[in-house]
């Protein structure tokens, strides 16, 4: 047995020696209502959120949530190809998480409804502190089906996915904690839109995507307390690093700056990059007849850029019963494709988005 | 005797690395970890917007998953 094998065998058979800690929480009764926009590249998505989390026994949480999306699409692809259209995305998420000794397991269920696309997945997932409360070990599956339809054919086809989750949280010291991530994601069915075409040698066609896929992610955060005597304030850095049987690879980054202004007030802050690369029958314009082809932007190789702040108001804790908070959230995003023309000028398609989020949580 | 000589430093050998694992031990008690519950030392604060900017992202970037968010989120357009 080398050194390293000593330290790691060591520090396994330490974490799970002082895995009796206190019992785990539960998380806190909670009432959020929410009003989304997005709006850029000539989509505007918006709608109310409203979720509900209240504990009972001490020992059970159950949380209730609904998420509507008002689409209204005059995307580059739909006024290039199709016709500008609307639809209503309907979402309901409920969940139960249990407490038991250092351990909390959440069981919930997610369902989404659109006209032409139905969702529904299972969640378990199982939280576990070990090492004094120092260390939580967090493992997830998650199973989904999905129904593919086309306006005029009813549902065609369907699709299938598999989501196997693992990550730990460290404290680092009584100022500093990072967190690893991981996460696995198989696919079998239909992955693409009944709707949108390809390009090949000029002439529309109707896109060809592979029926599985398989994809890897591997995330990597820390965050920081740098507040000095009365001024609170920390700092977060993330990376993620993705790469899937298609062949995209993707870089992601962001780091964050948080600060309190006074007891009432707390500012966000953060910028993050994204960049990836298209996948292997990924295309512009295809000049050879392959197997599978697909125009889609969300293939393509591109980057974006995101810059966005957030600003909370407290309304303070009314002893014994609740605390409100209102919070106003801006981002603006910019996405610049590489390898997608815009037909229109015959150059490469750029274009800005706006997501803004206004919402009040009260917690009990 | 060759082999009781054996046995004798291999129990000398598991015995030491036996005692080396009695550490490392929990550095950061309890008590010190008050800075760390201040909700800006959370990674996900708000369920609501998190889910929100995640599904903004998800339908329009290639990657997925790792997000650390527990549950999967929903597979729709």
């Amino acid at each position: 047995m080398d050194a390293t094998s000593l330290r790691l065998t060591c520090l396994v058979g330490g974490v799970l020696a002082a895995g009796a800690a206190d019992a785990v929480t539960l998380p806190e009764d909670q009432a959020e209502a929410m009003v989304h926009v997005y709006s850029g590249g000539g989509v505007t998505a918006s709608g109310p959120a409203l979720l509900v989390r209240k504990s009972l026994a001490d020992r059970v949480s159950m949380s209730a949530s609904y998420y509507l999306d008002m689409v209204s699409n005059a995307s580059i692809d739909v006024v290039t190809t199709a016709s500008p259209y609307r639809e209503r995305r309907d979402q309901v998420d409920v969940g139960v998480d249990y407490a038991v000794r250092d351990a909390l397991i959440t069981l919930s269920t997610s369902s989404s409804k659109e006209p032409d696309y139905t969702a529904g997945s299972v969640n378990i997932d199982v939280s576990q502190e070990v090492f004094g409360g120092m260390t939580t070990v967090t493992l997830g599956y998650t199973r989904g089906t999905d129904k593919v339809g086309k306006k005029g054919y009813g549902f065609i086809d369907n699709a299938k996915h598999w989501q196997y989750r693992f990550g730990v949280t460290q404290i680092l010291t009584p100022r500093w904690l990072a967190s690893a991530n991981v996460e696995a994601i198989s696919d079998d069915g239909f992955l693409g839109s009944p709707y949108r075409v390809a390009r090949v040698f000029g002439a529309a066609v109707p896109e060809r995507n592979p029926r599985t896929r398989s994809s890897r992610a591997i995330k990597l955060r820390t965050i920081g307390d740098i507040g000095d005597g009365p001024t609170r304030a920390a700092v977060r850095a993330e990376y993620r690093y993705f790469w899937d049987t298609w062949a995209i690879k993707a870089h992601t980054a962001e780091f964050g700056y948080s600060r309190y202004f006074g007891d009432a007030w707390l500012a966000d802050a953060f910028v993050r990059f994204y960049t990836q690369q298209h996948a292997l029958f990924y295309s512009d314009n295809a000049l050879t007849e392959t197997a599978y082809v697909s125009r889609n932007r969300q293939l393509s190789s591109f980057n974006s850029v995101g810059l966005g702040a957030k600003l909370s108001r407290s309304f303070g804790r009314v002893q014994g019963k609740y605390e409100v908070k209102a919070n106003l959230s801006y981002e603006l995003v910019r996405f610049k494709f590489h390898d997608f023309t815009d037909s229109r000028t015959n150059s490469p398609y750029a274009f800005s988005a706006n997501v803004l989020q206004v919402y009040a949580t009260a917690s009990f | 005797m060759k082999m009781r000589l054996a046995l004798l430093m291999v129990s000398l050998v598991v015995a030491s690395l036996l005692g080396a694992c009695a550490a490392p031990q929990p550095w950061v008690k309890p008590y010190e970890r008050e800075r760390l519950a201040d909700p800006i030392m959370q990674f996900s604060r708000d369920a609501l917007s998190d889910k929100h900017r995640e599904h903004v992202r998800v339908v329009r970037e290639g990657a997925r998953g790792a997000t650390g968010v527990q549950g999967g989120g929903c597979g729709c357009n």
